[in-house]
Order: C-alpha cells, then sequence, then structure tokens
C-alpha cells in the first residue's frame, strides 16, 4: 500500500515536473467552441503556453470553479450563470484600457443585465432561443409559440430537457416573463407543458439538432446557435423567433477570482477580439460573434441571415435569462412533474 | 495466510475514499443552508417521501430489475456455451465482448438512436424485407435495450469465469449416476455457478438503478429516473442536500434487499456446494 | 448441430454488440458534421483527428489512467477479495456492504464528494486525483470478480498442495493463483473498461491540463461530438482487433510446439496449470 501510494506520488511528479519556466495561462471552454489553431498563434506571439480544458455545462463548470481545486484564468460562462458567479462574488473585474479590442464589439450587446457596466465580462458568443422546422413538415407561418401545442404535430415536436428553457417557452406563450417568480404563474405554466407532453416526441438535449437535421421531427425548441449548424447540414430546415418574445443569450469572457496570470487573460481575451480572429472562431463555431467588424466580413448570406443576426425588430420583446436563487427549487419541482406525469 | 492482515490495505483505501465521502454526504442530507447558516433538518428526506418522488424511485427500480433479468437470460447461456467446447479460442471469444465497451459511451448511445429511429436503419431494413415498422425510441423499451447493451458484459463475464473451471468430474459423474442433461444443469451447474451468477447480478442492477445519460438519449427524457433526479439536484438545482438524501435512502433500501437476499444466499450454499 | 447453433446464439449477441459500432465506424468516413446527414465519403477525420493535440491528450491520458488504474485496483481488489473470503460473520458482510457502496453510488455523487475531499486536504486536482478516484470506483469490480472464484476454490486445495511438498509461498503462487486467474483477468479488464467510458467522476476529480477522452468527447455535444472521435475509436477498435488476431497467431504456434513436445494436454486457459486442474485431481477431494 505504502509502495503503491509512493509510485503515484513519484509518477505524478515526473508527469507534472515538466518544465515549468514559462508563463502559462489556463482556460476553461466549452467543447469544440474556438478554432484550436487560434491558441497556437497565441502561443507564438506572446510567449505564453495555453493549458486549455472544456466542459461540457455551465453547472459543471460551476460546480468546478466554486471547488477551488483547480485555478483557470479565462472562463466562458453564459449570461445566467454570471449573474450566479457575481451573487457569489466569484468573478475578478477587468480592466478594459487593457482590452483595446473592445471597441469592435457592439453597442446593444453590451451592458446587458447581467453586467450592467461590463465591469466583468465581455461577450464571445450570442444568439436567441427559437423555433426550428421543416419547411417539408411545416407549410404555415411559423412565428408564434403557440405551434409547440398545436396537436396537428403530434409525436412532432422535440422540446428542450432544460428546465429554464422548455418552462421558458411556456411563460412566453402566456406573455410572462421567463424570470418569473410568480408561483401562479408558473403553476399555468405547468398545466400548459402537461398538456404539451402527449404532443412531445421526446425532450432532447443535445442530439436533437441532429434528430432535426435528419428529418425525424417538424418542431424544435432550438438556441439559434445550434439552428444555424442544423441549417448548414440540411436546407429544408428553419429558424424563426416568435413574436412573442423569447430569450437573448450570451457566452461570455470572464476572469474567475483566484486567477494565477491575469495579465495573460486580458491579453487573451484582447486577442479574441481581434477582427480576424473573431471572424475564424465565428466560421468555425457557425454562432453569432459580437464582434461588428468580424461580421462585417463574414459572407454576406450569414451576415444577412437574419436567424442568426436577428434585425432589431426581432429582438423587440426579448430577455435575458438571470440567476433565479431559491425559486429554482419551484421550476424543478414543476419539471419533475412534467416529465413524471 | 497471514488472514488478519490481508484486509488492511483495503479498509485503508476504502476508509479514505469511500466513507469519510459519504460521511460528507450524510451530513449534506441531514443538513439545509440559507443565507443564516448552517442548520441540522429532516426536510430533504420528508421532501422525498412524496409520492412523486417515491414513483421516480419505483420506475428506476423496476427497470434495473427488468434490465438485470434479461441480462441474466441472455447473458447465461452464453457464459456455458463460450465454457463449453462449442469455440477454441475463449479467450478471443471473451475480448471479443467486452472491447464494444472500449468505444466511446455517448458515440455508443447515438448510434442506438441512428439504429432504432423512425427513418433509423433498423426501420430503414425492415420495410426493405417488408416488415412492418416499429417505433421503440423514446419508449422503456428503449430504454431497457440500452441498459442491456450497456450491462451485458458485466453479467456474462463473471458467470463465464466460474463456468470456464467448473470440475468436468462432477458433471460427468452426475451423468453417470443417470441424472439428464437438464437434472445436470439445474442440480450440478448452476448451483456450483451461483456466486458467479450473484456478481453479476450485482454488478448489473446497481449501475443500472442510477444510470441517467441512456434514459436521457433513449428514453426521451420522458421518464425522470433516479439517477437523472439526484444529477440535476446536484447540478441544474444546487440542492446538494435532497440530491444526498435520496441518494442515501436509495443506497440502505438496496442494501437492505441485499441483505436480506445474502441471508438466503448464505443457506443456499451450505446445502449445495459440498 | 447443436454446436452450430450454439455457435449462432452467440453470433448473434455479437451482432447485437457490434452492430452500434459499425453505425459508428460508418460515421466516421462521412463528409458532413451530423450523424443526421450522409454528406459523402471522406477521410478528412483522420487526417484532422492527429492534427488535434487536445484529442492526442486525452488520448494519452485515457490511457495511462485506464492501465494504471485498472493494475493498481487489481491488486488491491484481489488482496482484499482473499481477506473478504477468509473473513466470516458480520465483519464479512460489513465489508461487503463498504464493498457495494462504491457500485450502488451515483456517479454524480461519488464525483462530488471525492472532489470535496481533495480539495479539503488540498491535493490539487490533476492527474494523481484522478488516479485515486479510478481506482477507488474500480476496486468494487475486482472484487465481486474474483470472489466468485475463491468460493468456487476446493478448500482443500491449498493443504493438498502443502502436504505434496509445496511451501506456503508455492502452494499460494503456483496452485492458488492459477486457479483463480480467471477471476483476475475479469477483474482487470471491467476495471478497465470502467475506466475508459467513465465521464462523470473524471470530470470532477480532474484538474487543469488533464482531460479524457471521455471529457473531451462530452464537452463537445452541445456544438455535436466532432466525428474526429469516431475517427479514433475506429483506428482504436481496428488495432485492438489486430493485437487479438497476432496474439492468437502466436499462442496457436506455440501450442503446436507443445504438442510435438512431451504432452498433448489441451491448455483451456493459457494461464492455467495442468497439474492442478486435472479433473482426476479435484475429484479425490470430492
Amino acid at each position: 500500500m505504502g509502495v503503491l501510494l509512493l509510485s503515484i506520488l513519484i509518477l505524478s511528479m515526473v508527469l507534472s515536473g515538466c518544465k515549468k519556466d514559462r508563463p502559462t495561462l489556463y482556460v476553461y471552454n466549452w467543447g469544440d467552441y474556438i478554432d484550436e489553431s487560434i491558441l497556437g498563434e497565441f502561443e507564438k506571439e506572446t510567449g505564453i503556453k495555453v493549458v486549455y480544458d472544456t466542459f461540457a455545462t455551465n453547472e459543471d463548470m460551476y460546480v468546478k470553479i466554486k471547488s477551488g481545486g483547480s485555478s483557470y484564468d479565462v472562463i466562458f460562462p453564459s449570461d445566467y450563470m454570471v449573474t450566479r458567479m457575481l451573487e457569489e462574488d466569484m468573478l475578478e473585474k477587468i480592466d478594459l484600457s487593457q482590452i483595446t479590442n473592445h471597441k469592435y464589439l457592439e453597442e446593444n450587446l453590451m451592458g446587458t443585465e447581467y453586467d450592467p457596466k461590463n465591469e466583468y465580462t465581455l461577450p464571445y458568443m450570442w444568439g436567441t432561443m427559437g423555433i426550428l422546422y421543416n419547411t417539408t413538415m411545416v407549410d404555415e407561418v411559423v412565428d408564434s409559440w403557440d405551434i409547440l401545442w398545436d396537436p396537428k404535430y403530434t409525436k412532432e415536436i422535440l422540446m428542450l430537457d432544460s428546465q429554464r428553457d422548455s418552462i421558458g417557452a411556456a411563460l412566453l406563450k402566456l406573455g410572462y416573463s421567463i424570470n418569473t417568480l410568480n408561483l401562479q404563474e408558473l403553476a399555468e405554466a405547468a398545466d400548459l407543458l402537461k398538456k404539451q407532453k402527449p404532443l412531445v416526441l421526446a425532450y432532447v438535449v443535445d442530439e436533437g439538432k441532429d434528430k432535426m437535421v435528419a428529418g425525424e421531427a417538424a418542431l424544435a425548441l432550438t438556441w439559434s446557435g445550434e439552428a444555424a449548424y442544423a441549417r448548414s447540414e440540411n436546407p429544408d430546415l428553419a429558424y424563426a423567433i416568435p413574436k412573442e418574445g423569447t430569450n437573448i443569450w450570451f457566452d461570455v469572457m470572464a476572469i474567475p477570482k483566484g486567477a494565477n496570470n491575469i495579465e495573460g487573460a486580458l491579453k487573451f481575451m484582447d486577442f479574441l477580439n481581434r477582427p480576424e480572429i473573431a471572424l475564424r472562431n465565428a466560421e468555425y463555431t457557425g454562432y453569432a460573434t459580437p464582434n461588428s467588424a468580424a461580421k462585417a466580413m463574414l459572407p454576406e448570406e450569414i451576415r444577412n441571415d437574419r436567424g442568426s443576426y436577428p434585425e432589431e425588430q426581432d429582438l423587440v420583446n426579448t430577455e435575458v435569462f438571470v440567476n433565479l436563487g431559491s425559486t429554482l427549487r419551484d421550476y424543478d419541482r414543476i419539471w419533475t412533474e412534467v416529465k413524471a406525469y | 495466510m497471514k488472514r488478519n492482515l490481508t484486509m488492511i490495505p483495503y479498509l485503508v483505501w476504502m476508509s479514505l475514499f469511500v466513507i469519510i465521502p459519504m460521511l460528507l454526504i450524510v451530513y449534506y442530507a441531514f443538513t439545509v443552508t440559507t443565507p443564516e447558516g448552517t442548520t441540522w433538518t429532516l426536510e430533504n428526506f420528508s421532501r422525498f417521501f412524496e409520492p412523486i418522488y417515491l414513483r421516480v424511485l419505483w420506475r428506476s427500480v423496476a427497470l434495473a430489475l427488468v434490465c438485470t433479468l434479461i441480462c441474466l437470460f441472455i447473458g447465461y447461456p452464453v457464459a456455458m456455451i463460450m465454457a463449453g467446447n462449442a469455440f477454441t479460442r475463449k479467450n478471443v471469444v471473451m475480448l471479443l465482448f467486452i472491447v464494444p465497451m472500449w468505444m466511446n459511451f455517448l458515440l455508443r448511445t447515438y448510434a442506438w438512436l441512428t439504429i432504432l429511429e423512425r427513418n433509423g436503419f433498423l426501420n430503414v431494413f425492415f420495410s426493405t424485407i417488408g416488415l412492418p415498422q416499429m417505433n421503440i425510441l423514446y419508449t422503456n423499451t428503449a430504454v431497457v435495450l440500452g441498459m442491456v447493451y450497456n450491462f451485458l458484459p458485466f453479467m456474462v463475464l463473471p458467470i463465464y469465469s466460474v463456468l470456464s473451471k467448473i470440475d468436468k468430474g462432477v458433471i460427468e459423474a452426475a451423468g453417470d449416476l443417470g441424472a439428464n442433461s437438464f437434472q445436470v444443469f439445474m442440480r450440478v451447474i448452476f448451483p456450483l455457478s451461483l456466486p458467479g451468477v450473484v456478481s453479476g447480478i450485482t454488478m448489473v442492477f446497481m449501475p443500472a438503478l442510477t444510470t441517467f445519460v441512456i434514459s436521457r438519449l433513449l428514453g426521451g427524457g420522458q421518464f425522470t429516473l433516479i439517477g437523472n433526479l439526484i444529477e440535476q439536484q446536484f447540478l441544474v438545482v444546487g440542492n446538494w442536500g435532497f440530491g444526498s438524501a435520496i441518494s442515501m435512502v436509495m443506497i440502505v433500501v438496496i442494501l437492505l434487499s441485499m441483505a436480506v437476499m445474502s441471508f438466503f444466499e448464505d443457506e443456499d450454499k451450505e446445502a449445495t456446494l459440498w | 448441430m447443436v454446436k452450430f447453433l450454439k455457435r449462432c446464439y452467440v453470433y448473434l449477441i455479437f451482432a447485437f454488440l457490434y452492430m452500434p459500432i459499425m453505425v459508428l465506424m460508418v460515421y466516421s468516413f462521412n463528409d458532413s458534421r451530423s450523424r443526421g446527414a450522409w454528406g459523402g465519403f471522406t477521410f478528412r477525420w483522420y487526417v484532422e483527428l492527429f492534427q488535434d493535440r487536445t484529442i492526442m491528450t486525452s488520448l494519452y491520458y485515457t490511457l495511462l489512467i485506464g492501465i494504471t488504474a485498472s493494475l493498481i485496483a487489481t491488486v488491491i481488489g484481489t488482496i482484499a477479495a482473499f481477506a473478504i473470503h477468509n473473513s466470516r460473520g458480520l465483519k464479512k458482510k460489513l465489508v461487503m456492504n463498504l464493498t457495494y457502496i462504491p457500485v450502488l453510488n451515483p456517479d454524480i455523487v461519488t464525483a462530488i464528494s471525492l472532489m470535496i475531499l481533495f480539495v479539503f486536504v488540498k491535493l490539487r486536482l490533476g492527474f494523481v486525483t484522478l488516479l485515486l478516484a479510478h481506482i477507488t470506483f474500480n476496486i468494487p469490480y475486482v472484487i465481486l470478480s474474483v470472489l466468485p472464484k475463491l468460493r468456487q476454490l476446493n478448500k482443500h486445495l491449498y493443504e493438498a498442495a502443502l502436504d505434496l511438498g509445496a511451501t506456503p509461498t508455492q502452494a499460494f503462487w503456483k496452485v492458488i493463483i492459477p486457479e483463480i486467474m480467471p477471476g483476475i483477468i475479469t477483474g482487470m479488464l471491467l476495471a478497465f473498461t470502467l475506466s475508459i467510458d467513465d465521464f462523470v467522476i473524471s470530470f470532477f476529480t480532474t484538474g487543469s491540463g488533464v482531460s479524457t477522452l471521455s471529457i473531451t468527447a462530452y464537452s463537445m455535444a452541445r456544438r455535436g461530438i466532432n466525428p474526429k472521435i469516431n475517427a479514433l475509436s475506429t483506428i482504436m477498435f481496428l488495432l485492438v482487433l489486430v493485437l487479438l488476431v497476432i496474439v492468437n497467431v502466436r499462442q496457436e504456434r506455440e501450442q503446436k510446439k507443445g504438442m510435438n513436445g512431451k504432452n498433448g494436454s489441451k491448455k483451456q486457459n493459457g494461464s492455467s496449470s495442468p497439474e492442478y486442474t486435472d479433473p482426476q485431481y479435484g475429484s479425490k477431494w470430492m
């Protein structure tokens, strides 16, 4: 036993004992969410070594950062997670004067609820929630959440297996805020979702986009980034933002408290905001970039695609998800009820 | 053999990495944290005994049981055939059973989606040979199929390892004494393989109970199982107390029923093994 | 005829086990990122795979962790199985229940409780913590694989070996270990399988710079798992197959040599020693 532990320790020392002289930047991002050749260029230009790790959900990332067991310098949380991390004082303030390229970021995508003065975060990608549909299966105009409750599409509808998003769609159909704390409104949303359940083919997470590409369902509740990917694989698909309004989301860059290389982190954020770099990431991921200069360089059919880059009038009723605090437990109870119903 | 000493490394290891973390879970289960501080409570447990959550537990146990039984009925003959003389390269056959599990789990499960979908491989195949379509994706059947697929090797291998060295003399002796092959199986082979069967059942039933990815992907998220519920408490809701309480209740229920089972098993062993 | 039917049954099960593997291999040649559309035949994922440093380092850590963790778990687990086998009564029951806990605990509970423990003792999350976690959830599977073989063991085998003049060490290594070898191998294989398949526990117990293939693949889920992972799986699968064939051809050659040599006893298992598994010998002790 002692020998075993000793050998583990030695092994780990050998493994971690690699050269430590170069400054290192620890980056924590969603999987496959960056053109990785950019990391090499950043290393070459600055001499900073990048250690790049990936996570699958905001919640996974949050628990890891919260535990304090490993430290990162740059993280990529989404909007509502930023609220939660700010409430728990987990983010470092950003010195914007160090990030000169932030001038390229679009004005109307800055200063949103989760970070009104842009003191802590800069947007990396953004998008909306909406309905992805197959034009060969849906004839009518898709412009309202109501279509997800239309019995004509029984077993042709994919909803998201995500509490906030699916309950959010029901709340929007009812004309309520997606951040409601009103239990009466939530109960109405729950009834609506229970009524919808017989029509739903499945509650999906990440596999939904491929199902839509394969023509397995007619309608799906989706995020615009995934919709862009699905539409590029299957031209029959279209994406609509319902007129009742929807959720607008942001994946942002931030520096967690306890970061060891803040200087490097700022350099990295500045680097990612360079128009040509932002352009490459937008092209690689297919998600919408908040960088106006990069957007201007995109091919016209992407730039003018209202699904990825909606016009002002599409965004009139949009809301950002904010952290709900203890009311989240009520959302959870409702969701369990809907699914175990 | 020095009996007293051999247990020590294991006990040390398990105390450090199982018992201490479990105590932590117990602590979370019995406390509730509010802005005013942490207080002891039974609230997490009382919440679990609401009908909606009990239904989730019951459904999970039922699915895991069905999965275990199917694995046993499919897997036992496989193990027996492998241990017999139908194949000369037994080691290869055994390895071929485990190799599929070395491919990425998520990709394997996605592949099942591709196979079972409405326009999936299976239905395309059925329609070419003139059979009716079948839609089993997003049903309990699909969930059980996914579980059986993933846990079958855990049933076959331990049974095979026991059967592969059963004394041929015993079987021949039973035959010489006039037992037909069914009697030989029921009275000699099966009782002798029982330790392997018990291990197999344990290694299938327990993980099947708490799986959550299979039920989410193949069940279309329509059937919340206990694994999904616990995962959701820890990650999405951030209610570690409730999540801990659920898993504690589940562990206690299962260990108690195992204790009842092992009571019978011990008696069996005395009667049949020697 | 019966033999033929038996083989058919096993082949049928193989078809069931390998159907999804075939599907995922086919999609490694798909010139489209999506599982839902066939974009034509391509080798580009294979080319891109070898340029992807994230995937290549994850592969390295996956194999390193899988092999180290399963070996260490096999040693600890086998010793523990002996100890459990030799104990009685309440003590045995308690230790067995302890063994069941990691199997029964939902992954997320094991993961988070271990993570908190590691952070609490100021162990930096990384390779060591990942390895410790893997060994911990592997040990029970080794025990559960070895224990049935010990129960099956003829109680008098050990004493008989001593009577025949073997020293206790010889009796242990030459008689007992070969007898339970199939159980040990089963345990090690299952442990390795669990190690390379695990996502949840790995994710929460690893630290910056150390990622496994499962973690890399799962985190790609939102954007769709890149077919590079399919390509890697295909290569791994074919490699294992080739290795199996090589080992077998070699074994066969050795066996032939052995046949031409002194005795014609057919080895059932590469590891079994014929002197002690001779049915005649066993039946003497019935």
